[in-house]
């Protein structure tokens, strides 16, 4: 038997916010099995046609009206592509969120690539290869056009080698500060000299007279690298697994460090991301962390379509901008991390600024979804907060909270706003 | 604010506040600014601290161009002794700064040189932690100027930025800085200050980011007496229906310009705060500076020197003092991308009417380097420490773990 606040958390974790159907569903049943079918790999979608890359079709000779064109067209496809990427998360399932995961981990903004197909090419590896060996996922990385165009990769030749993403990608990607030295980064570089982007064709090549193939001395090891063997490298690092415990436990744990049996325990499960996950999930510190982790805004924002059951597919223009308003407004729109080290966690979203606008927000969903203050209505007054705690999966509400609540439960919509704005559901 | 948690923001996410998106557009301004704020000590002065983003590029910014080093390093990159702003026989501004070139021959810009810190790191996140928290050795959980606010009395009232991200600088052990997005309180009609009360109560057991979730509404009642919202109009346009239409387009943080300006009305109105947090992104340019750069620079240059002649204009404006500094400086020879990658120590400013003008600070070698980069010579917390004793009124000793070091002469 599975109590049922060890599923709503887990649920809460590896989801973008359970329904309490989804809930129902599994509560009772055996929490191995459940995580093992919740975490069981999902083909790739098909990705939306979005036409070709505005930038990528634009003549040598484009006059300024071309160019503001482009710029338009480019700016449409990124709005469509994030439209659709929120749909994909509403969709709920766990790979959107371990997708959203490596999103935030090799954090690469649109804002630099300026191309919304190449950030979908991104987002597809992350679904093909986030869920296995991290060694293939870096490898592809390492031939990813966006990452690539976001780090300076096409600018590092072997007369102009740069830096920037060797660095980031042993800093921030694969081993962790301290893990390496100045040498290294120098000799990373140099080892990923050469390559370059077609936006057209969405691909990078490597060009050989570009491409310095010396050897190099790096982390120890003295020999000629190509990018798979500098992957290669760096996931058998003895850094690595450590590194990626870390970065899952931050995100799914706790903002608190990780147990010392419970990061054995992870990373005894080895470079494979679904078998680390699986690990977290039923690892006995897990239910203890219910409550440890601010959501982040799209977390919050996508659990409350999902629960208010508002299908972001169907929502007119208007209310699109709503929703992505709200999340610029809470300071995360998807294909905009604020830089490679991706967004912040914890307390960092817990501002005076960040209440408002959940306040706001929340009013502003709650228009969205009649049925939902509806089904609270339907509730006796005396029953409408548990019914609240239901709806929004919340395992119960603080006696603050719940003097405040009761102070709203004759007015269904009111309650409902103050409800997804309460610290209780602030939090998961 | 929960100390592990904020541990993890600061050494996980150390830029967070860089990286603070924005409210984008909710710029509708404060016409009638804190009316009720005018609680500060006679005489009390207010630091206003810019943090740029992504290691400015400080021999570019404040030249060597006598240097036969300077140019021999970066060819494409460096500008030539009639292009520079100069400051002496020796070393000029960047041709973008003219609004600070001003203000130094008005002898209200100090420029400190060499500024680093021993062992330097070129990580952005790991170097931009050491100088939020100002502790080069273990950067730790609190920010210094979040150690100031604890020691003040922890009013989030005192520390204030303009993004909706904290700045970990904010983050105290026992209570935080304040972020006021816009400079507004915008309110739904649901909510009244009693219900933010009630929900801002603490509850015995519960998570500490619960309970900081909880305080944060706290928090809000008591910004909500200091920013008072006198645009009812604008507000209800954020109530429901229209809400994201002030924030639909536009850019990803608020401009420093915008920034500066609600700073300087804050200022101007006696508001009790007496440090405020704003930066500028953008300055991490690994490829094709120079141009990139010289628009960087004027993004800082002209709302700072703009903000520094309003600043000067009134009592409580001259009573600020602006300090600007970056996580590093740039290798001292050029990338072959015409950019250059990531560096040690570089240039500090600091401005205002109680400022002393002039260089500080020696200016480090060019040719003698550490391992392609430039020797600090003077630590940051020397400058810290005298901002926190001649600013802000805070014990320097403390709050930068026994540091004793200071910079003296730069305020008058």
């Amino acid at each position: 038997m599975t109590d049922r606040r060890v599923v709503s958390h887990l649920l809460r974790r590896v989801t973008f916010g359970p329904t309490a159907a989804e809930v129902d569903a599994v509560a009772g049943t055996d929490l191995g099995l459940t995580v093992t079918a919740l975490l069981a790999p999902a083909a790739p979608p098909r990705l939306p046609d979005l036409g070709p890359d505005p930038y990528a079709t634009l003549a040598a000779g484009a006059t300024k009206e071309d160019k503001q064109r482009a710029r338009r067209a480019a700016r449409d496809q990124i709005g469509d592509a994030t439209w659709w990427w929120l749909t994909r998360m509403a969709g709920g399932g766990t790979a959107e969120k371990l997708t959203f995961f490596w999103h935030g981990h090799w954090a690469t903004s649109v804002q630099k690539v300026r191309s919304a197909g190449l950030m979908l090419g991104q987002q597809q590896t992350f679904r093909r290869y986030g869920g296995g060996d991290t060694g293939p996922l870096v490898r592809a990385m390492l031939r990813d056009p966006a990452l690539i165009i976001w780090l300076d990769g096409q600018r590092n030749s072997r007369t102009a080698p740069n830096e920037n993403l060797a660095r980031e990608l042993m800093e921030l990607f694969t081993l962790g500060v301290g893990h390496y030295g100045e040498d290294d980064v120098k000799a990373a570089a140099k080892v990923l000299t050469g390559w370059q982007i077609d936006r057209a064709a969405g691909t990078a090549k490597l060009v050989a007279r570009r491409h310095d193939d010396s050897p190099v001395t790096l982390l120890g090891h003295r020999g000629t690298l190509d990018v798979d063997g500098l992957a290669d490298l760096l996931v058998r690092h003895p850094a690595h697994v450590p590194f990626l415990a870390s970065r899952l436990w931050t995100r799914y744990g706790s903002g608190d460090p990780a147990p010392a049996p419970t990061l054995r325990r992870l990373i005894a499960a080895g470079r494979d991301v679904t078998a680390m996950l699986a690990a977290l999930c039923t690892d006995p510190a897990f239910p203890a962390t219910a409550g440890h982790l601010v959501k982040q805004p799209v977390e919050w924002m996508v659990g409350a379509l999902r629960q208010l059951a508002v299908d972001p597919a169907t929502l007119p223009d208007k209310q699109r901008k709503q929703v992505l308003g709200g999340l610029r407004a809470l300071g995360q729109v998807p294909f905009r991390p604020p830089s490679v080290g991706g967004w912040p966690s914890g307390a960092a979203w817990l501002t005076t600024a960040s209440a408002q606008a959940r306040l706001r927000y929340a009013l502003a969903l709650t228009a969205l979804a009649p049925a939902a203050v509806q089904s609270l209505a339907e509730a006796a007054k005396g029953d409408r907060l548990e019914a609240l705690a239901r709806l929004l999966v919340v395992d119960g509400w603080t006696d603050r909270t719940a003097a405040v609540l009761s102070g709203a439960a004759t007015e269904p919509a009111r309650l409902l706003a103050l409800g997804l704005a309460t610290p209780e559901y602030t939090v998961h | 604010m929960d100390t592990i948690t904020r541990r993890r923001f600061l050494t996980a996410s150390g830029v967070v506040a860089g990286a603070a998106l924005a409210a984008g557009g909710t710029a509708y301004g404060i016409r009638d600014i804190l009316a009720t704020a005018g609680r500060r000590e006679p005489g009390a002065k207010t630091l206003v601290l810019v943090t740029l983003y992504g290691g400015n590029d400080g021999l570019n910014t404040v030249i060597p161009y006598a240097d036969p080093a300077y140019a021999a390093a970066r060819p494409a990159l460096a500008y030539p002794a009639d292009k520079v702003l100069p400051l002496d026989g020796a070393f000029g501004l960047n041709p973008a700064m003219t609004g600070l070139h001003r203000l130094y021959g008005r002898t209200k810009l100090a420029v400190i040189r060499g500024v680093g810190y021993p062992k330097p790191d070129r990580s952005h996140f790991r170097s931009m932690d050491i100088w939020q928290t100002g502790r080069p050795d273990r950067p730790g959980n609190t920010g210094w100027l979040g150690r100031w606010l604890d020691a003040a009395g922890g009013d989030p009232r005192l520390a204030v930025s303009f993004e909706p991200v904290l700045p970990p600088l904010l983050a105290g052990a026992t209570s935080a800085g304040a972020t006021v997005p816009g400079g507004t309180v915008a309110l739904p009609k649901i909510v009244t200050t009693d219900l933010l009360r009630s929900l801002g109560a603490a509850s015995p057991g519960e998570p500490a980011a619960q309970a900081r979730a909880a305080a944060c509404f706290a928090d809000l009642t008591r910004i909500q007496d200091l920013m008072r919202d006198v645009t009812p109009d604008a507000a209800d346009d954020q109530d429901a229906e229209d809400a994201p239409a002030a924030t639909a387009t536009g850019g990803a943080e608020p401009a420093l310009d915008a920034q500066l300006a609600l700073v300087a009305r804050c200022v101007e109105a006696g508001a009790a705060t007496r440090v405020y947090s704003v930066s500028l992104g953008g300055f991490d340019l690994h490829a094709d500076e120079k141009t990139a750069q010289e628009s960087q620079l004027a993004k800082l240059d002209k709302p700072l020197a703009a903000f520094a002649d309003r600043m000067a204009r009134t009592e409580a404006g001259r009573a600020v003092v602006v300090a600007v500094y970056s996580e590093f400086g740039r290798r001292v020879r050029a990338n072959a991308s015409d950019g250059t990658d990531h560096g040690t120590a570089s240039s500090m400013f600091v401005l205002g009417d109680s400022v002393k003008g002039g260089l500080y600070g020696e200016p480090p070698s060019l040719t003698d380097l550490d391992d392609g980069d430039l020797k600090y010579t003077t630590d940051f917390r020397n400058v810290y420490a005298t901002l926190l004793g001649d600013v802000i009124d805070g014990d320097a000793g403390a709050l930068l773990d026994g540091w004793k070091g200071r910079l003296d002469d730069v305020l008058i």
